[in-house]
């Protein structure tokens, strides 16, 4: 039997509220299949199963509020019968294990293999269906309402009486994020020494190309100048492998594919930065189809927990609004992150002669536990030299 | 506004159908020249004659089944089974005639026929004398049935069961006949609909028939002690009016439903199920069935008493509800 747990879809993520299963006992899954739709405090993700088998039990019902690392439901291994697994089930002692929090630096919770002694049974706590729909709507957690009725069921009245008591605040899902964004981010400046490096790119050759390739393309299908940014990033990447992974359990770990996380303001408020996968193999036209379905997406608020959790990488681009660079907070468990600032035509000295070039300032903040900086400036004299062959990406 | 009682209720209901319609007529054991065996019949005879009151021989299956064939050629026949008891002889044409006939003719006949029937224990009759089988009626389709479990409905279900183009079962439970109570002089058409009669907002107590008495009194009790019941009568059993059962369930959250069939495969295991599969979400505790103990009704008082759903019974399940 297989457990399938509650990944944390990013480092600000410790509990998760199932909205929604997308299969049933007895449905047969593929890895990266979609399975549920979890919300976090930023976004209702489609969370993807990491394992092939077969739906056994859903532990968990829509509504429910779970830590990070709580199973949701049971899978049968290819060539595991039900009976075997219950029998599995019934040699664990019918206790729910203490919800732990979640582990600080596990970007995805990986498929348990459960031991035949390991597997939790999850003994539910007697809740009535009213009390429970009531409880989501008044949005009080109900594992801390204490229950009144028969065999100790939580009642709708215990419920109100928990939601008077608590006289909760209004269901703010922009103060939910900003505080899930000064967890992440607190931590980030409480853990990781960044150090920050800049580099001013002229970005004449890139204009005129671009500009060229566009004319061919109709307008459905423009480039966009920060398209070949990111491609160029996840290109100079494959020379700086050290920016491109995890600080987990004290070490540095490379990641094996480039997993651009783009920061993606939501307009309410607020920000995620889901990843491009494997943005390095992508072409341009790719690459910009699947960042217009990301940002599309990450407004609608239909992300994918692959999407969310595995960035290596963070790219961020404040160009748009006018700054010319931007120094940024790297998202842990990642170890660097880049930014890039507005692309403006500015006095550039070249060949003993001043002329008037368009600009462009990136910046790399760095986690020196991982990184020197003398590699931060390698990839971003890398980063500069891919963007003087636009042709090249 | 007069005070009758459940036996004059439906004696008035059957002299009224008699009298004001030359096909009706009464057909059964002892409905004569005894009277009937709960005296229902009491005096008809000799107002209405022998061709409108028909004592027939002790076959349950001859004479209803010649009820069917009078239904079907154009009378409007009242057949008084003696008891539900009896009526197992009969089931044959009840189910395979009088419940079928407008299927298997392809909509050409119909049988306006009405079955009479007493139901129920509590008397002191032993095991063969004391069954309830309504639930078995109330899950075949062809047939409606009613269960009249108030003064009222005695005298006024009758009327429209007769008028109904299909056959109708109507359960009269023997512990009802004395029940008086004042009756308005406004006559109800209604067989469609439950009732609720009493209303409450803490939660649903579902019964019908000759359980009604006994909920009544126990939701009486309940309220003083503060627990705010409402009574819901569901009156006819099939077709069931879930609406009025689901709007009470909905309102209290909280249902328990009395039943005096065996516990198994009762019209009160409907009636949960229906609620769970509709009202699931507005529960706020899982429903709960006061029914007749699994046993042959026996004989001595006190283990009668004991077999059947009584008002501390009721009490009990409520508070298992309540979680008091």
């Amino acid at each position: 039997m297989i457990e399938f747990k509650l990944p944390s879809l990013g480092a600000d993520m410790d509990r998760g509220k199932l909205l929604e299963w997308k299969v049933k006992p007895g449905e047969a899954v593929k890895r990266g299949q979609v399975v549920a739709v979890v919300d976090t405090a930023k976004a209702a993700v489609e969370v993807e199963i990491w394992q092939d088998g077969t739906v056994f039990e859903l532990l968990l019902q829509p509504g429910e509020t779970v830590p990070v690392g709580t199973a949701m439901a049971t899978l049968l291994q290819p060539g595991e019968t039900p009976e075997q697994a219950a029998l599995q089930k019934r040699e664990v002692p019918a206790a729910r294990p203490a919800p732990k929090p979640a582990p600080a630096a596990a970007a995805v919770a990986p498929p348990a293999v459960a031991a035949p002694s390991a597997a939790p049974l999850a003994q539910r706590r007697p809740v009535s269906p009213a009390a429970r729909r009531h409880a989501s709507e008044l949005n009080v957690d109900i594992d801390k309402v204490t229950g009144t009725g028969p065999h100790g069921a939580v009642t709708i009245e215990d419920v109100e009486k928990a939601a008077a008591r608590a006289a909760p605040a209004p269901a703010d899902r922009y103060a939910e994020m900003r505080k899930a964004i000064a967890a992440a981010m607190s931590r980030s400046k409480r853990e990781i020494p960044h150090y920050y490096l800049s580099e001013t790119i002229p970005m004449q050759r890139a204009v005129e190309w671009l500009a060229r390739e566009n004319e061919k393309r109709p307008v459905t299908e423009r480039i966009l100048m920060g398209t070949l940014q990111l491609k160029a990033v996840a290109l100079a990447l494959a020379k700086a492998p050290e920016l491109n992974g995890f600080w987990l359990d004290g070490k540095f770990q490379a990641a094996t594919g480039v997993h651009i996380g783009v920061a993606i303001s939501i307009r309410q408020g607020g920000l995620i930065a889901p990843a491009i996968h494997d943005a390095d193999k992508k072409s341009l036209i790719e690459l910009m189809r699947a960042l217009s379905d990301l940002v599309a997406r990450a407004r609608a608020g239909s992300l994918r927990s692959s999407e969310m959790s595995d960035p290596t990488i963070t790219v961020t681009n404040l160009g748009d609004q006018g700054v010319e660079a931007v120094f940024g907070v790297i998202y842990p468990p990642q170890v660097a992150l880049v930014g890039f600032g507005r692309l403006e035509t500015r006095p550039w000295a070249a060949n003993g002669a001043l002329s008037a070039v368009p600009l462009v300032t990136a910046s790399l903040s760095g986690d020196h536990r991982a990184s020197d900086g003398i590699r931060g400036a390698r990839f971003l004299a890398g980063l500069r030299e891919r963007l003087q062959h636009p042709e090249e990406l | 506004m007069s005070r009758l009682s459940y036996r004059e209720g439906m004696r008035q209901a059957l002299r009224e159908a008699l009298a004001g319609d030359p096909r009706v007529f009464v057909m059964g054991e002892d409905v004569g020249r005894y009277g009937g065996t709960y005296a229902v019949t009491k005096g008809l005879l000799e107002e209405f004659g022998p061709e409108r009151v028909r004592d027939t021989p002790l076959s349950e299956l001859a004479f209803v089944g010649a009820g069917i064939g009078a239904a079907l050629g154009g009378m409007r026949p009242i057949v008084e089974v003696m008891t539900v008891n009896f009526s197992l002889l009969a089931l044959d044409q009840i189910v395979n005639s009088a419940a079928l006939y407008r299927h298997m003719s392809g909509g050409q006949f119909s049988v306006p026929l009405v079955i009479r029937m007493a139901t129920g224990a509590g008397r002191q009759v032993a095991a063969q004398h004391s069954h309830s089988f309504e639930n078995w009626y109330a899950s075949i389709p062809g047939i409606k049935v009613l269960a009249p479990a108030t003064v009222e409905d005695a005298r006024d279900m009758l009327a429209p069961a007769l008028a109904d183009p299909d056959p109708v079962v109507i359960f009269e439970h023997a512990q009802l006949y004395n029940v008086e109570a004042d009756v308005s002089e406004t006559r109800s058409t209604d067989i469609r609909s439950a009732a609720v009669r009493r209303e409450g907002k803490m939660l649903s107590l579902i019964t019908y028939g000759g359980s009604l008495p006994k909920t009544l009194e126990a939701a009486s009790q309940l309220a003083e002690e503060g627990i705010d019941a409402e009574v819901v009568d569901l009156r006819v059993l099939r077709p069931l009016d879930m609406a009025t059962v689901l709007a009470s369930v909905r309102k209290c959250r909280r249902a328990v439903v009395v039943d005096e069939t065996w516990r198994t495969g009762s019209l009160a295991a409907e009636i949960v199920a229906r609620i769970a599969e509709e009202a699931f979400y507005d529960l706020d505790a899982p429903p709960a069935r006061v029914c007749s103990e699994e046993v042959p009704i026996p004989y001595a008082k006190h283990l009668e008493e004991a077999a059947l759903p009584q008002p501390a019974k009721i009490l009990a399940a409520v508070k298992t509800v309540l979680g008091r």
